[in-house]
């Protein structure tokens, strides 16, 4: 058996293809999600998409955080459904309160696409449990809104938490509070990630294959369960 | 200026009726940029006045911009040199043509049941009004202009100049510029793969903006603007229509710009990417669903321009209703809404059993549709506002049978002297002077590095991205199963074009050829963004002439026909007219990607070879230009069969994985090649240069790459070349941290990075 992977396409969603071609190549199934539809069709792992959901009208994920899809979403995942938000997803979780935090306008104010290096910090999700502790990865950071900001209460609770989960190598391209680049909730099922681990499954399209850990980890987990 | 006014008057609105009944009433033609003539031969095709709306109509459609007046007699030529355009494939190949010149883009078969369908479209004027959204505009036209061909939209390319790097204009129109692009594409969806950016202060007032887009297709999803079917319900779907744009097309895209840039700042449009995306995924679909019957862009024109070319196009007949336009601004009259901008639309022809599933279609991806009218067998374009007909016209007169003028051509007398004053004469380097002349020319801004530009566009979104800027050309995975994929190269050179516009449009045609066969890539068609002065000017018509000309023989020689392109006239502030720069796409077939070929060296121990001989080009050179300021002369001298040569060659080395890697030489010559190779690869290299150093450097003959041999493949490499009559030198091999030239210098290749690396962030922050 393989595990099944939604991946919800919102109006704007970009990555999405790119998010189902990652869930392929780790040998699972992609299943299309769609915004306005109720229900996960069974899915057992679901991943929020990069992209300009809803034109980040009024804020990046804001609107897309009350699409139907959301509504059985959120309880799942508060019911240990892993989920993992990449770029606009994670801006997406951090709207719902799936995860602490804010993501805001990268330092300097422009868009940033580049080939980062993160360092991954908490392997204990089902997203990076087959990334060694410390290990080092190349992946693509594209957002114009990727700085993670939250409170310094919030963040030192996330660092004791163990719940910083990757940090740029090199310091924050974008201003992220603590060079943090992704972070789970506290049962660790739920990731979100700014840069793109779907951009780098390949190396003649991407920076190599560091970033399909993240799909391989997840089948590895749900498959095993 | 301000669209004729029609609501609200006393008169009422000015019908089909009033205008017959009034022959007299003045109207504002002039305003509207046409001329005495043009508007009396309008008077002459309806047999009475134009009513304010046909006159708004014919304003835009006639229009420079729209109608290609000035310069449809010189395009005949593509047309004429172009093979056949095909109904379908021979067979795997690739190459022929499915859909040529007068489409909104053409369209190429590249095997395996695919097509490509790529454009480059000017949006200079807009940009240099307001250039966020000029530029982003840019980008959602040219996307909607591959979606109206059935394809879906793959990589964008955006080819920019501007003034002087320093001048404080610059860096407010630059950086607008680039978030323009940044903000539309990235939100839009499409990789930006590559482009060109230039600096001369010939562009200083009038700053280029030409965006390309590329889709792919099956050959089954090929669509035409064609309304055909009486009864079929013509619809409008997308954005709303608002009263941004009015005129953009007549007045910003048609005449000079003289003062009062502020006053036109209302003739540019307002994109909206999220919409355009959800427009593309809604067309996509419905095409899927095999609902469209026709369908066609809105750009230039808008309504106007859409209905009339539909109608046209399916020499047909179409009644519309514009009361039942969707209006972002209630208070718009009929005239407005014909001349109307408004960005993220586009309209279908839908066969009446078809409605209720276009609807749902639309409605699940919140695209706004409505239908506005309907086909008829009258071959009529009829229009009613408020229950009255208020256009009544044949749409052929004002799609294809608008003014054509054969303006005056004049050869400028200061060519002669300009010919005569070579670069002979400059001062060159001596030996120990040459690594300070080509530290100079890598922190130039034309030759620095481009990552402050192209960092903030996003190249690797939709996963098929194998090759970017700064290579030498993008490249674009089609299937994932075969490897099959395309390539895209934009090219020009206005200071080669001044010199001699004949050899400028072959040199830029050669350079964009080249550098998509250093990819690996067979080059396969070509479209071209003309951007010229105004073509009232008798020595720019020359110019335009000899352009085209050149153009047109290049490809023939070449066997890449012209599938489209775009001509932008009046750039030029006050009377003192831009270089004339022809922008020339070329798309390239590559049957595999995983051969293709970077431009970095790779492997220390491999031979690096130049293909190709070097003369003594120095004619409108980066190194005349940048180190003396200097322009004149002839251009590098053209070699279409030896580009052709080095062309196959280089197909059949990737294809045989006899390369490591391959760079085009162009501006700055060997030297700047050869920097790039070191900075952008693995490690530095070793050469020796079989002649005098300071030409072998920095001349700028065309048709040459330098690239890195695989481990072994010397030999088969050679017997490659022998085969094609291309010459090969071998200049050294890669290895090291430092580009050494032996006899004249060697730098770190750190030291290169750095030359090129600070240039644009500390002119634009």
């Amino acid at each position: 058996m393989t595990a099944r992977v939604g991946v919800v396409t919102f109006p704007g969603s970009l990555d999405d293809r790119d998010a189902a071609r990652a869930v392929a190549r780790a040998g699972g199934e992609a299943v299309p999600l769609w915004h306005g539809d109720r229900g996960l069709r069974g899915v057992d792992a679901v991943i929020l998409p990069g992209g300009f959901s809803y034109g980040d009208y009024l804020r990046c994920g804001a609107i897309a955080r009350f699409a139907p899809v959301m509504a059985d979403l959120v309880p799942a995942a508060r019911a240990g459904l892993p989920v993992l938000g990449i770029c606009n997803g994670f801006q997406i979780l951090c709207e719902a309160h799936l995860l602490p935090g804010v993501l805001t306008h990268n330092a300097g104010l422009r868009f940033i696409d580049r080939e980062v290096r993160v360092r991954i910090e908490h392997n204990a999700t089902p997203w990076t449990s087959g990334y060694q502790p410390d290990q080092e990865i190349s992946v693509v950071l594209k957002s114009g809104q990727g700085a993670y900001l939250a409170d310094p209460p919030t963040l030192d609770r996330l660092e004791s938490g163990g719940q910083v989960v990757a940090r740029y190598c090199a310091g924050s391209p974008n201003g992220a509070a603590r060079d943090i680049a992704a972070v789970a909730s506290p049962g660790g099922n739920v990731v979100g990630i700014m840069p793109h681990p779907e951009h780098a499954i390949d190396p003649l399209t991407g920076p190599g294959s560091d970033g399909l850990g993240f799909f391989t980890s997840v089948i590895r987990a749900l498959v095993a369960r | 200026m301000n669209a004729p006014a029609d609501p609200g008057t006393a008169t009422g609105p000015d019908t089909v009726a009033v205008a017959a009944a009034s022959p007299d009433r003045a109207q504002p033609y002039r305003e509207l940029g046409l001329t005495a003539e043009e508007y009396q031969r309008i008077r002459g095709l309806l047999g009475r006045r134009p009513t304010d709306p046909e006159l708004a109509l014919y304003s835009v459609m006639w229009s420079e911009h729209c109608s290609y007046k000035s310069s449809r007699r010189y395009l005949r030529r593509f047309a004429d040199q172009a093979p056949q355009v095909k109904g379908d494939s021979e067979g795997g190949a690739g190459g022929a043509l499915l859909a040529g010149i007068g489409h909104n883009a053409g369209v190429v078969d590249i095997g395996e049941g695919y097509a490509a369908t790529f454009k480059i479209e000017s949006h200079n004027h807009p940009s240099y009004v307001e250039p966020f959204q000029g530029a982003a505009t840019g980008v959602g036209g040219i996307v909607r202009d591959i979606l109206a061909m059935g394809a879906r939209p793959v990589a964008v390319m955006d080819s920019l100049r501007f003034g002087p790097a320093d001048a404080p204009d610059t860096a407010r129109v630059l950086p607008g510029v680039v978030g323009g692009i940044s903000f539309y594409g990235n939100c839009l969806g499409l990789p930006n793969i590559g482009g060109e950016l230039a600096f001369d202060p010939c562009y200083a007032g009038n700053p280029l903006v030409n965006a390309l887009c590329v889709g792919v297709m099956r050959h089954e999803d090929l669509r035409f603007a064609v309304a055909r079917g009486a009864g079929n319900k013509v619809i409008l779907f997308g954005a709303r229509t608002g009263p941004d744009g009015i005129g953009g097309a007549s007045v910003l895209a048609s005449a000079s710009f003289g003062g009062g840039e502020a006053a036109k700042r209302p003739s540019v449009q307002v994109g909206d990417p999220f919409m355009e995306k959800l427009l593309v995924e809604c067309c996509l679909e419905l095409g899927a669903a095999g609902l469209l019957a026709g369908i066609q862009d809105l750009g230039a024109a808008g309504v106007s321009c859409a209905t009339a070319e539909l109608a046209a196009g399916g020499g047909s007949g179409m009644t519309v209703n514009l009361d039942l336009v969707p209006l972002r601004d209630a208070s718009l009259g009929p005239a407005e809404i014909l001349m109307s901008e408004s960005q993220e639309r586009m309209m279908a022809v839908v066969e009446p059993r078809h409605v209720d599933r276009f609807a749902a279609i639309c409605a699940r991806w919140d695209v706004p549709a409505t239908v506005i009218g309907e086909v008829t067998g009258t071959g009529r374009l009829e229009m009613t506002w408020r229950g009255e007909v208020v256009v009544d016209i044949a749409p052929e007169t004002a799609a294809s049978q608008g003014p054509v003028y054969d303006r005056p051509v004049v050869r400028p007398a200061s060519q002669d002297a300009l010919a005569a004053d070579g670069p002979a004469a400059l001062t060159r380097p001596d030996p120990g002077g040459l690594l300070d002349t080509l530290l100079t020319l890598l922190s130039w801004a034309d030759l620095a590095d481009k990552t402050w530009v192209t960092g903030q566009y996003d190249r690797h979104v939709l996963g098929d991205t194998v090759l970017a800027a700064p290579e030498d050309a993008g490249v674009i995975r089609v299937d994932e199963q075969t490897g099959l994929g395309l390539a895209l190269a934009t090219d020009g050179n206005g200071r080669y074009s001044r010199l001699d516009p004949y050899a400028g449009a072959q040199l830029a045609l050669a350079e964009a050829y080249r550098n998509v066969a250093a990819t690996g890539a067979r080059p396969v068609a070509v479209t071209n963004c003309l951007n010229f002065g105004s073509p009232e000017d008798p020595g720019v018509m020359w110019q335009f002439a000899e352009t085209v000309r050149g153009l047109a023989d290049g490809c023939a020689f070449l066997r890449t026909p012209v599938t489209g392109g775009n001509v932008s006239f009046y750039n030029q502030t006050g009377e003192v007219p831009i270089h004339p720069t022809p922008v020339v796409g070329v798309l390239g077939v590559l049957p595999d990607v995983r051969h293709r070929l970077s431009l970095g060296f790779r492997r220390p121990g491999a031979s690096v070879v130049l293909l190709v001989r070097t003369g003594s080009d120095f004619g409108g050179s980066a190194w005349a230009w940048a180190v003396h300021g200097h322009l004149g002369g002839r251009p590098p001298a053209v070699d279409l069969a030896a580009e052709r040569a080095l062309a196959s060659v280089l197909a059949a080395a990737a294809d045989e994985g006899l390369l490591a890697a391959a760079h085009d030489l162009s501006d700055g010559g060997l030297a700047v090649a050869l920097a790039e190779c070191c900075v952008s690869g693995a490690a530095g290299c070793r050469v020796s240069l079989p002649g005098d150093p300071f030409t072998m450097l920095f001349s700028e003959s065309p048709a040459r790459v330098v690239a890195e041999v695989a481990p072994g493949a010397e030999a088969a490499l050679a017997a490659l070349c022998a085969r094609h009559a291309v010459p090969l030198a071998d200049l050294g091999s890669v290895g090291g941290d430092q580009l050494e030239v032996a006899g004249c210098f060697s730098v770190a290749r750190n030291d290169l990075a750095a030359a090129r690396a600070g240039v644009l962030p500390a002119l634009f922050g």
